[in-house]
């Protein structure tokens, strides 16, 4: 187990002094009758990258969604439990999900870019539809965001072309500037990287840990490699439960799950 | 190594049709051309007719002159008359299309889970059954009969606009649901409320299919002249009054069709011709704003 490749995974470092930023007590998500996610109870340290593993149907993703009330979208789905922002119950009374998902931004599989605007506007979207109208503001946000992910290089002479015509690995950069610039205190992202190739997963891995600095990242991934590569710390879910939720370092070389050992070493999933 | 075709497997890509297929991709073809035919073959004989019977009073003066005397059998005047009513029916009709239409259109397609959406769709489904002459008799009914307004081309507008509210109404909840998911939680994502959502972000997304859907209504009731008897009735001088009774292509059709005079009667080929050109450049523009989109 020793010989895991240790120079990819991080020093066990959730830095266990400070106060957590994010909080979920209890949480269970329900389609209809189905209980799709179990009592979950974890908790993130503020500027850490914290990584969702498990098989497909764990409920990783319905976990992640649940952080920025997505699921008020869905027909039939329930959410019970606390998730706590900053001390805040994000289910209280009188919190409007509007409020929730501008403080907790969300980076979807595939790249989402609006297809009737321009990078600039792509960019500035939550900002300027929301009725920010102030130019040298917007020009700011735009170069800080795409400075933020990476892409501003690429793309400071075309700002005006549509965001569609970037290529796959470019519109998620894009995707990430566009939840960037509403400045969120949680980034969630829901396997940013899969529809993406090797060296567009290279770009946005080293990325996050820019991110970490300004956000406190929530990722879902399939790629066990890019868990350890990337994270903080890691949770692994099995079938609506949250099986163990380590140190990165910890969980690839230590697990204390038997189920986790299984799974991080490849006997299923 | 192994190839996947063994020799005497690949021999068998060369072999001979049998005449037997041969025969039944033949008949096939043939009688898919024959069906094609049929269909283009109605297309051809009426713009054929309609040019054919229409030619001798096709000229400048059709597009710019109102009526002559009905006793000037020179062949002059045109169908000014008609064309500027009936622009100025779809324009009353496009506006009450448009604000129902699109608006409901939304409002399936984005509020799919409200309680109101089946009886909104069933609305919906029976307007499109209904003949046009009996949504021109209930307009009748409700503002000229009961002295709310007289036959003018404001109560023409809204029998039309009666008649294109489903047709925008479906096809605006079928393109916004082409809008992916994907986008509007996007929008969602980044704490923008979901009518900002739907207005700002989906909204332009399906604009083009949404335009297409309009385009496709002012065709459609380009050519109604039913629902226009009852609500226009027709004039045969230039009027630019919308409170007052107004001439319409189709009206004028009709008209000059059923009149006694040879001229009058070409003249109603004449106006065919025009209500065809212009339903056929509103289907040019669909189509070119389609192939923006794309």
């Amino acid at each position: 187990m020793q010989n895991l490749k240790p120079q990819h995974i991080k020093a066990s470092s959730p830095v266990s002094d400070k106060e957590p930023r994010l909080i979920a007590q209890d949480v269970s998500i329900f389609y209809g009758d189905k209980e799709a996610v179990k009592k979950v109870n974890l908790s993130f340290q503020p500027n850490t990258v914290n990584a969702l593993i498990g098989p497909s149907g764990c409920g990783k993703t319905t976990f992640l969604r649940a952080i920025n009330r997505m699921h008020d979208l869905t027909a039939g789905a329930r959410v019970t439990g606390q998730i706590m922002l900053d001390g805040a119950n994000l289910y209280g009374e009188n919190i409007d999900p509007v409020d929730v998902r501008r403080r907790i931004g969300m980076v979807f599989q595939k790249p989402n870019p609006f297809p009737t605007m321009s990078i600039y506007d792509n960019v500035v979207a939550g900002l300027k539809l929301a009725g920010e109208k102030n130019k040298s503001k917007l020009d700011t946000v735009v170069e800080k965001s795409l400075r933020g992910a990476a892409l501003w290089e690429e793309v400071k002479d075309r700002l005006k072309a549509p965001g569609a015509s970037l290529s796959g690995g470019q519109q998620q950069r894009l995707c990430i500037a566009r939840a960037l610039a509403v400045d969120p205190e949680i980034l969630l992202m829901d396997e940013p990287t899969s529809a993406l190739d090797p060296q567009s997963t290279a770009r946005i891995e080293d990325l996050m840990e820019t991110l970490k600095e300004q956000v406190t990242i929530v990722i879902v991934t399939h790629n066990m490699q890019q868990a350890s590569r990337v994270s903080d710390t890691t949770s692994f879910f099995l079938i609506g439960d949250m099986i163990e939720h380590s140190p990165t370092a910890q969980m690839f070389t230590t697990p204390k799950d038997q189920r986790t050992e299984a799974y991080i070493s490849g006997k299923f999933g | 190594m192994t190839s996947a075709l063994s020799p005497t497997q690949s021999k068998g890509l060369t072999r001979t049709v049998s005449s037997k297929r041969r025969l039944e991709n033949l008949s096939a073809t043939v009688i898919i051309g024959i069906l094609t035919v049929i269909v283009l073959l109605p297309l051809f004989a009426i713009t054929y007719e309609i040019l054919s019977q229409g030619i001798g009073n096709i000229n400048l003066g059709l597009f710019i002159e109102s009526p002559k005397s009905v006793i000037d059998t020179s062949g002059g005047g045109g169908v000014a008359h008609a064309i500027v009513g009936s622009i100025m029916m779809i324009a009353i009709g496009l506006v009450i299309g448009l604000l129902v239409g699109v608006g409901a259109g939304i409002f399936l397609a984005e509020f799919s889970e409200h309680k109101l959406v089946p009886l909104v769709r069933l609305f919906a489904d029976v307007l499109t059954g209904i003949p046009a002459i009996v949504v021109g008799l209930v307009v009748f009914q409700a503002l000229i009969n009961s002295r709310i307004i007289e036959y003018s081309a404001v109560a023409g507008g809204i029998a039309l606009g009666f008649i294109m509210i489903p047709i925008i109404v479906r096809s605006t909840e079928e393109v916004l649901k082409l809008v992916p998911v994907s986008i509007r939680e996007a929008g969602l994502a980044l704490g923008l409320p979901r009518w900002l959502v739907t207005m700002q972000i989906v909204l332009p997304a399906a604009r083009a299919g949404i335009v297409t859907g309009i385009i496709l209504a002012i065709s459609r009731v380009g050519g109604e002249a039913a629902p226009l008897l009852l609500t226009a009735l027709g004039n045969n001088f230039f009027s630019l009054d919308p409170t007052k009774a107004m001439a319409a292509l189709p009206l004028a059709v009709y008209k000059y069709a059923f009149s006694p005079f040879e001229h009058l009667i070409r003249q109603a080929w004449a106006a065919s011709f025009v209500l065809v050109l212009l339903i056929f450049i509103s289907s040019l523009i669909a189509r070119y704003v389609i192939r923006e989109r794309n």
